[in-house]
């Protein structure tokens, strides 16, 4: 497949992801039992004024026939309009815009940190004796399946309240980032080391290998040059799943660090029941996932020796 | 799956069935028992794990508490995977554009990280556990349907299915005989691996003050309650995440020896 002809395709799949996600949750508004603006500004319980949910009618339509409704919707969506928060005030995308770059700043630093562990622990465990390995890959399945909520607050323990290194609350200095950083990185590197090791062991020990040392290659040059190639191969497959995990964890992170972003807004909305907000940042995550995955895709276009054919 | 690791197996079920349906056996004291001159014990003889801000027993907590949290997660992977065998083999035994619209969905529903359209759903729902286990087993069920789907179409075309079609065996019978059996085995160790995954985002649920409430001794819950002592009581922190890692670790161990991979999840 030329390069045009799958970007084009990932552009139009994902056109329909987006709106297959943006009609669920349409659809998802008017099944809650009762009036839908009530349940747009928090639900009964809110007691929303009259004011505020005739606001409410007229900014969703509702008095429209309901596909003139939907297509107001999408419409708007299009316009990267997700409507007003009402626990806010403000416009949904003016809010995402302002937290986002923090959840991407702490993303982006867990997901590099997360590799750079996962390379090390990898590249350590080619050498290492059978009981080291097998020792190794315990502590892997361990690192994976620690949940985000319960290492955060470990980590705050051990090196904020016992050793007294770094801040528990997240102050906006470098020193703060640390926790939050690890917290998300070391289960993602689990997961990663898993995937690494065993195609790093075996792109080590392969035919090529064993030509590129014979040609006087030195195996730190090899490893650099194939060894992570072929390493990354397996690792960028899963990249959708890192990023859930790692959203799912900002989630968790931003609420035990105390520190703004999406997560955080997220949770504050769910506490709220700000629907406006919620569905805004579920179908801003639907796209960057999607961006993401298509990243990843072509990433792999680029590095693979097999030269794209699968 | 060799002996040793059967029998370690099932061991460590019986535990975890032991300590859900009997906790009295291990823990004989009531685990919402308050006593506040016993606040903030320091794990010891008389309080193995130490005691809580209401002096609590945390040890019996721990105990008592996984009957809630393994049921909340027992539930959800029941309501998750239900529905995704139900779907997946709709998409994969039904005509092709069938199989596409299901398949499209799906890849929609698979774009919200699991915890975000958790969290989505409970905005529509409320908190409580029982919105919980919807919304961790419906986040989860697009994951698993996928799964179930390449697995049932990978035995339709296989060889075996193929010669009970020349030996003229109808097809209810070929569900029954060849897909059900087959499929089976690689969606225990797939269930085994949920579990664990549901107990965690369950109990993420719960420390976020969207699942079970405290003082209920779900291990989330728990977690959710320490979090404001971190500085003051580890132990109210530390105890209740062992527990949630070793289901954990024990869901990944148990699924891989039965031959699951972690990543398909």
């Amino acid at each position: 497949m030329g390069t045009v002809a799958w970007a084009g395709r990932k552009i139009g799949g994902a056109l329909v992801v987006l709106w297959l996600v943006a009609t669920a949750i349409f659809i998802a508004i008017r099944l809650i039992p009762g009036d839908p603006a009530e349940a747009i500004m928090g639900g009964p319980g809110s007691q929303a004024s009259a004011e505020a949910l005739a606001a409410a009618r007229a900014e969703y339509a509702l008095d429209q026939p309901l596909f003139a409704q939907y297509l107001l919707y999408l419409g708007k969506l299009l316009a990267l309009d997700f409507g007003t928060s009402y626990s806010l005030k403000q416009p949904v995308a003016q809010v995402m815009g302002e937290v986002l770059p923090n959840t991407l700043w702490l993303s982006l630093l867990a997901l590099a940190a997360a590799w750079l562990m996962a390379l090390c622990f990898a590249a350590a465990a080619i050498r290492s004796s059978r009981f080291a390995s097998q020792l190794g890959s315990l502590m892997e399945i361990i690192a994976a399946a620690v949940p985000h909520f319960w290492l955060g607050a470990v980590l705050i323990m051990l090196f904020s309240s016992a050793l007294g290194w770094l801040p528990a609350v997240d102050n906006g200095s470098a020193q703060g980032l640390v926790l939050p950083v690890l917290t998300l990185a070391l289960p993602l590197a689990g997961f990663l080391t898993q995937l690494m090791r065993d195609s790093l062991g075996e792109a080590m020990g392969s035919q090529f290998a064993l030509a590129a040392r014979a040609r006087g290659e030195s195996r730190l040059k090899l490893f650099w040059r194939h060894g992570l190639r072929h390493a990354a191969l397996p690792a960028l497959g899963l990249t959708g799943w890192a990023f859930s995990s790692l959203l799912s964890g900002a989630v968790v992170v931003e609420a035990i660090f105390a520190r703004p972003g999406l997560g955080r807004s997220l949770l504050s909305a769910v506490l709220a029941r700000d629907i406006p907000m919620v569905t805004g940042i579920a179908l801003f995550s639907a796209l960057v996932y999607i961006v993401v995955m298509a990243l990843a895709e072509g990433l792999e276009r680029l590095i693979n020796p097999a030269g794209g054919q699968r | 799956m060799s002996r040793t690791a059967k029998i370690l197996s099932a061991i460590v079920i019986g535990l975890w069935l032991l300590m859900a349906l009997a906790p009295s056996v291990l823990a004989p004291g009531d685990p919402l028992a308050i006593n506040p001159v016993q606040a903030f014990q320091k794990p010891g003889a008389a309080h193995f794990f130490g005691t809580d801000e209401s002096g609590r027993d945390i040890y019996t907590r721990v105990i008592h508490g996984a009957s809630d949290s393994l049921s909340i997660g027992l539930a959800a992977t029941a309501l998750g995977m239900g529905l995704a065998i139900i779907l997946g083999t709709v998409a994969a035994l039904s005509p092709r554009w069938i199989d596409d619209i299901i398949l499209r969905v799906l890849e929609a529903l698979y774009a919200i990280p699991s915890l975000l359209m958790a969290l989505l759903i409970i905005a529509f729902t409320g908190p409580g556990v029982g919105p919980a286990i919807v919304a961790v087993g419906l986040s989860t069920a697009p994951g698993y349907a996928r799964l179930v789907r390449s697995q049932i179409r990978s035995l339709k075309n296989s060889e075996m299915l193929e010669s009970a079609t020349v030996l003229g065996r109808g097809s209810w019978l070929k569900v029954r005989n060849h897909l059900v059996p087959n499929a089976l085995k690689p969606l225990l160790a797939l269930v085994t691996l949920g579990i664990g995954q549901a107990v965690i985002w369950a109990a993420a649920l719960s420390f976020l003050g969207l699942g079970a409430a405290p003082p209920a001794p779900e291990w989330g819950a728990m977690l959710s309650a320490g979090r404001t002592y971190l500085h003051l009581a580890w132990w109210m922190s530390l105890f209740p995440g062992l527990a949630i890692v070793a289901v954990a670790v024990s869901a990944t161990l148990i699924g891989r020896a039965l031959g699951g991979k972690v990543k398909s999840l």
